[in-house]
């Protein structure tokens, strides 16, 4: 599976889709789900959070490992994926396309300083040993 | 002498193998300034002829008294069949396993202790085990706070045991969290529901709702849990596991039933020992599983369908979440708590239910012939489980120094942790007591007297 080029992503792994509303979808990359294994849990900030760019406000929790997911841009917790709750599973299954939550972005010129999908991609071989 | 199992030629040929020319070199970076040497103060090594008379000696100063102290820990009769089968070698050599699914048999017996522990106390989910009583407490306390995500204030009546409410502030107080004391009422001797009442709309994580109390006394459990709840805090259970048998399950307090149950698991199969091994519970409902600390058992099936035991949702545990750990408990009292897996097995329903209702008994015709005696006097109007206060006409310490030098363990002196209460002390009669017992108690009673 090749990274998206209309997403934008994360050194740890996150892709960002703006959405048309404004608000910006966050999941995590194929990259990531591949590396955690079958996911059993997902735990999301609550609708309504503040967070800073950065910030830890989320867990994926698979069979071998429980990993942080970091807000991309500094925002405020729209929406999350609640069908996550029951079928965690999604992640592995279609990692761009099962969201796990939205932000509404301070700045909507925040996510043009995320990686494309060539950059994320340099940035995955890099670490790859 | 240490015990190492491995001959000199044995030694001699590891250190050939690793080109070390003596054990001691192994140790050669250690800066010469840091080792101890030889430790003078630590007497020669006895061979075990020795060391058997040696422990014959001071067995002998053992005065075993005729015991009427509770306070946390209770003497109750344990099957012989519990630590024959739970002094086994394959259950008593057994450790904590990491190597989890190799160890079935351990698992399957965890499991079926989580099962029955959850069971009684009327909750979804169980872990393998904590280190006590107390320290069960702490953890309770620490993970109503992480569930609760907003308040790190526990209100902690005066009612729960001073030793309990010391350890969980040894734990807690590093983690900015506040412990905030509820005074009890001196007539009934449980929680002061009007200073409770005064916290109302405060920020507040968890209440703990101790059944029995410390002084025996039964609390008002649905009154709590429902006050509680309608402030958005967590109701932590800490109750007497033999209790259960004759009172309303934590589950089951209130419509809403009580978050998290502790308690210390030691009156199911645990001998007293001076203080310990006892082991600690904890069981939740299904929504807080993932803030449970502890080893947890999970039951599954193989690749071929078959049924097997497993170690559980351990992306909590620190060997994984590292420093984002639920805590860092990464062990459990194995041997105690296969005991009391055994011991609640044997007893059944029935059987926990006899030995708590005959505790109970006992400590009913107890108290009032103890309170026949000139200048004694019951405290506190509540209903009890096995426990009551009484007050003396004299000092409590001198009282109970008298009756220890006439072989009778008269009770815990409360006076030193709650000194509002005077010349007070906590007696407890369990079913192992009989009315002679009880009439010696009395006439030691009157004597010290």
């Amino acid at each position: 599976m090749t990274n998206p080029s209309n997403l934008k992503y994360t050194a740890s792994h996150e892709w960002v889709k703006t959405e048309a509303d404004g608000t910006i979808s966050i999941g995590i990359t194929q990259h990531a789900q591949e590396l955690l294994g079958d996911m059993v849990f997902v735990e999301n900030p609550a609708v309504g959070r503040k967070l800073k760019t950065g910030e830890e406000c989320a867990v994926v929790e698979s069979v071998k490992a429980a990993a942080d997911v970091y807000a991309p841009v500094a925002g405020v917790v729209a929406a999350v994926n609640s069908d996550l709750d029951s079928a965690p599973e999604k992640i592995n299954a279609d990692p761009y396309g099962a969201w796990m939550f939205k932000l509404k972005p301070d700045n909507a010129a925040d996510v043009n300083g995320l990686m494309d999908a060539t950059a994320y991609q340099k940035h995955v071989d890099s670490e790859a040993h | 002498m240490p015990f190492i199992p491995h001959t000199e030629p044995d030694i001699a040929a590891m250190l050939a193998s690793i080109g070390a020319p003596n054990i001691d070199a192994l140790f050669d970076e250690i800066p010469a300034a840091l080792r101890s040497g030889k430790l003078t103060q630590v007497p020669e090594g006895m061979n075990e002829m020795q060391v058997s008379r040696l422990m014959h000696e001071r067995a002998a100063l053992d005065t075993p008294l005729l015991n009427f102290t509770g306070a946390g820990a209770y003497e109750h009769h344990i099957p012989a069949a519990v630590w024959e089968i739970a002094t086994r070698g394959e259950f008593y050599t057994a450790y904590t396993p990491y190597q989890a699914e190799a160890s079935q048999g351990t698992l399957q017996v965890l499991y079926e202790y989580q099962t029955m522990i959850a069971s009684l106390t009327g909750m979804d989910a169980s872990n393998a085990s904590l280190y006590d009583g107390a320290s069960a407490l702490a953890e309770a306390i620490l993970m109503a706070v992480r569930a609760h995500k907003s308040s790190r204030r526990v209100l902690l009546p005066a009612t729960v045991s001073p030793l309990y409410r010391s350890v969980a502030q040894s734990i807690v107080k590093l983690q900015n969290i506040e412990l905030v004391e509820i005074p009890f009422d001196a007539a009934t001797g449980t929680t002061d529901l009007r200073a409770l009442e005064q916290h109302a709309g405060s920020d507040i994580a968890a209440l703990v709702i101790p059944q029995p109390n410390f002084f025996g006394a039964l609390e008002d459990v649905d009154a709590l849990t429902a006050w509680a709840h309608a402030q958005n805090a967590l109701a932590i259970a800490l109750v007497n596991p033999l209790s259960l048998a004759l009172l309303k399950a934590p589950g089951n307090w209130s419509d809403t039933g009580a978050d998290i149950a502790v308690g210390d698991g030691q009156p199911l199969g645990s001998p007293l020992s001076s203080g310990g091994p006892y082991f600690g519970f904890m069981c939740c409902k299904q929504a807080l599983v993932r803030q449970m600390p502890g080893r947890i058992i999970g039951r599954t099936v193989d690749l071929d369908g078959k049924r097997g035991f497993t170690l559980t949702l351990q992306a909590r545990e620190q060997h994984i979440r590292r420093a984002k750990a639920t805590s860092n408990i990464c062990s459990n009292q194995g041997l105690m708590v296969t005991a009391a897996a055994i011991h609640m097995a044997l007893l059944g329903v029935d059987g926990l239910r006899r030995a708590a209702a005959a505790s109970h008994a006992n400590t009913q015709a107890l108290t009032v012939q103890a309170s026949g005696v000139h200048g004694v006097r019951r405290l506190f109007s509540a209903p009890h489980f096995h426990e009551v206060v009484l007050h003396l006409p004299k000092s409590s310490a001198a009282v109970l120094a008298s009756m220890a030098e006439q072989g009778v363990a008269g009770g815990f002196d409360l006076q030193p942790h709650y000194p509002q209460l005077g010349n007070a002390i906590l007696v407890c009669a369990t079913e192992t007591k009989t009315n002679e017992d009880l009439q010696r108690y009395v006439a030691a009673l009157r004597h010290a007297l």
